[in-house]
């Protein structure tokens, strides 16, 4: 009987765990689906904002326009249709808004039931005008003609230098300047975090004594439990002004000080597991190369690390991870100006801190709501990418040895 | 053995936040904005912009206090979204940081919607400065040409010779938007301006950069950094931020912050606007640094 009971219970735990690993599993790929089939929806899309309009005179030769021209246009950068293909004439810009500078409420109609026939007058009388609208209000015998944008393509995205994602009437959705953004601080944190923790790590592992060991060893987990809003508020007050002394820049917030903040995050994660791993290095073949007459450092670099090898990817891959996906610090010491950076002295833009401070506000379903989930999907390549890598990696070192 | 073991743990852990996550979703009940059975009972859903959401907090805290029948929801999200759920019927109140442009109010005659305004308060935004930066006021085409990057040192300005550094809200703020309209004449930020999540962190970084200029509201007004004076006639009369100024309309960056709601809801949310509009309610508009109203 207790047998009956024991056998039933371990065939339950058995149960469980498949269970759990199943759901598991079903979750992630559930959620990369989802993820996937948000974010490539963007590439369907118009750059215009949905539901408007966008109209000239009949007599206008241009036939076409990009979401840059009508950028310019509407920061009046462009001001002749010359620029862009037309006759030599001033473009005048009408906007909806504009409408109550023609007409009265009056004649708009107490239920605005009037408005697309004053639209007609309005473009039929200008020849120079470029008009946005509601698309509501298009007549059915409009007089102008609509011009319409091509969708946004894989090559304008990836490789756009504008990320502009609010502007009336085309957005401008160019996320080089995210994506560099995000390598380039991640890029600075691990260089300044790996050699910084592998040295702690081999410190605590083969060199410090116990004493000194049962001190550190808690000190560096407390860095981990430290909230990383605190670590941007530290950043902000701290490096940032540090910064921007020591190289005498006219702002602080730079990619660097992203860097050093995620640096400084990723720093237990990196120490902690390396470190594990090189205690697990065997007595025997310590005391064997000891023996043999190598000295404590050839020791280290000849026996330790190598045998701990895969354990100190393993850390870097969690280190890079944590810094790649980090927002709350990011987001507060990097100054978020979305240009593409030649120095780490100067602002970035990351795409977590851009998908945190710009969800809240998207429109679900609208176009800047799919251009942050195909960022999403950015950055889940890009770690998926360096995962594999240094899985690879590692697999290779262990053939070698 | 032991990467294998790693991994597991890591499998399992991401696998138990996202079942987490996912129970949460599951959990997210309807708001429904139907009235009590009891008739003294009222529920009201405020939604709109984060600007007025902490003022439109306060409000209704303390009138929750005295009225213990009414429970109101107070969510934010800015202008747009209020006035997008107030066309859905999603919202009793939309608050908003500005007036309803044509389109909207095109769009919610389309939606047969009777929409009603209360105009609550006004809110002044402050230009600020480093305090050791030598420019006292500015223009307004000269702010224009500072945000849009046409100007970069302050020299040009009257300043120092030194690199200005432009600071904004994310574009996710009622405030960013307001001050494109307002200032910059409807033009696109430059690219190379510094984007902060709060008005907190403008403050924080202009006080510490000699070369920054940002923009902020009045009750964020700090020691740590100086209001500029600004001119809206090309440089004839400057004038300083201030409550007063804002409130006798001589400072011209200044906005009326509005409840919009629908006429079919009046009788059930004007004891609460009517509560904010009273002299109890107005004195919360100023302790929390709005402008009141008288």
């Amino acid at each position: 009987m207790k047998r009956y009971f024991h056998n039933f219970g371990e065939r339950l735990i058995v149960g469980l765990l498949t269970l759990s690993g199943t759901v598991t599993s079903l979750t992630v790929l559930l959620i990369v689906f989802y993820l996937f089939k948000e974010g490539l929806g963007i590439f369907s899309m118009s750059p215009v904002e949905e539901g408007t309009a966008i109209a000239v005179n009949k007599q206008n030769p241009v036939k076409e326009l990009s979401a840059s021209q009508l950028k310019e246009i509407s920061d009046q950068n462009i001001t002749n249709w010359q620029q862009v293909g037309g006759p030599n004439a001033p473009i005048k810009l009408f906007r909806i808004d504009d409408i109550t500078e023609y007409y009265s409420e009056e004649e708009l109609g107490a239920d605005f039931e009037f408005v697309p026939q004053r639209i007609n007058e309005i473009v039929t009388k200008n020849p120079n005008i470029l008009a946005f609208f509601p698309e509501e209000f298009l007549a059915k015998d409009f007089p102008g003609r609509q011009i319409f944008l091509d969708n946004i393509s894989v090559a304008d995205f990836l490789g756009g230098r504008e990320w502009y994602p609010t502007i009336t009437p085309a957005v401008r959705m160019g996320v080089l300047p995210l994506i560099l953004g995000t390598l380039w601080v991640s890029f600075g944190a691990i260089l300044l975090a790996l050699p910084l923790g592998l040295a702690t790590a081999v410190y605590m592992a083969e060199i410090a004594d116990s004493r000194v060991r049962n001190i550190l060893k808690p000190v560096i987990e407390l860095l981990a439990g430290i909230p990383s809003v605190v670590y941007g508020f530290f950043g902000l007050v701290v490096v940032v002004p540090l910064i921007q002394d020591i190289f005498g820049l006219p702002v602080g917030e730079t990619a660097l000080a992203g860097s050093i903040i995620l640096g400084i995050m990723a720093l237990p994660t990196i120490i902690s597991v390396s470190e594990d791993a090189m205690r697990t290095t065997p007595r025997a073949m310590k005391e064997a190369s000891l023996a043999l007459g190598a000295s404590k450092w050839q020791t280290i670099y000849k026996v330790v690390i190598p045998y701990s090898i895969s354990g100190i990817s393993t850390a870097a891959i969690l280190g890079i991870g944590r810094a790649i996906g980090e927002t709350m610090a990011v987001l507060m010491v990097t100054g978020n100006a979305s240009v593409i950076p030649d120095s780490f002295l100067e602002p970035v833009r990351t795409i977590p801190a851009t998908i945190a401070a710009e969800l809240g506000e998207a429109p679900q379903g609208g176009i800047h709501y799919k251009a942050l989930f195909a960022l999403g999907c950015i950055l889940f390549l890009l770690t998926l990418i360096i995962n594999v890598t240094v899985d690879l990696v590692s697999a290779k070192k262990r053939e070698n040895r | 053995m032991k990467i294998t073991k790693e991994r597991l743990f890591r499998k399992h852990a991401a696998g138990l936040l996202l079942i987490t996550s996912l129970l949460g979703a599951c959990g997210r009940g309807d708001t429904n904005n139907t009235a009590g059975n009891n008739p003294d009972d009222i529920t009201i859903t405020i939604k709109g912009s984060d600007t007025v959401l902490p003022l439109t907090q306060q409000e209704a805290e303390n009138y929750m206090q005295k009225n213990a029948g009414a429970a109101i929801t107070v969510v934010g999200g800015g202008t747009g979204v209020g006035i997008s759920a107030l066309q859905e019927g999603t919202t009793d109140i939309a608050m908003a940081s500005r007036a309803l442009k044509t389109g909207e109010r095109l769009k919610l005659k389309g939606a047969k919607k009777n929409v009603k305004e209360a105009l609550i308060a006004y809110d002044a935004l402050s230009v600020v400065v480093h305090p050791e930066n030598k420019v006292n006021q500015l223009t307004r085409e000269q702010l224009e040409q500072i945000f849009t990057g046409k100007i970069k040192n302050w020299k040009e300005v009257g300043g120092n010779d030194e690199v200005i550094v432009a600071y904004s809200r994310e574009t996710s703020s009622g405030t960013y938007e307001f001050f494109k309209e307002e200032v910059l004449d409807k033009k696109n930020y430059a690219p190379g301006i510094l984007m902060m999540s709060a008005t907190g962190s403008i403050v924080q970084s202009v006080s510490q950069t000699r070369g920054a200029i940002g923009y902020i509201g009045l009750a964020y007004e700090t020691e740590d950094v100086k209001a500029l004076s600004v001119s809206y006639d090309q440089g004839k009369t400057f004038v300083a931020p201030s409550v007063e100024a804002a409130k006798n309309k001589s400072y011209p960056i200044s906005r009326p912050l509005f409840y919009f709601y629908d006429a079919s809801v009046e009788s059930r949310v004007k004891p609460f606007i009517n509560y904010v509009l009273s002299p109890e309610g107005q004195k919360i508009v100023q302790d929390t640094g709005y402008v009141p109203l008288s």
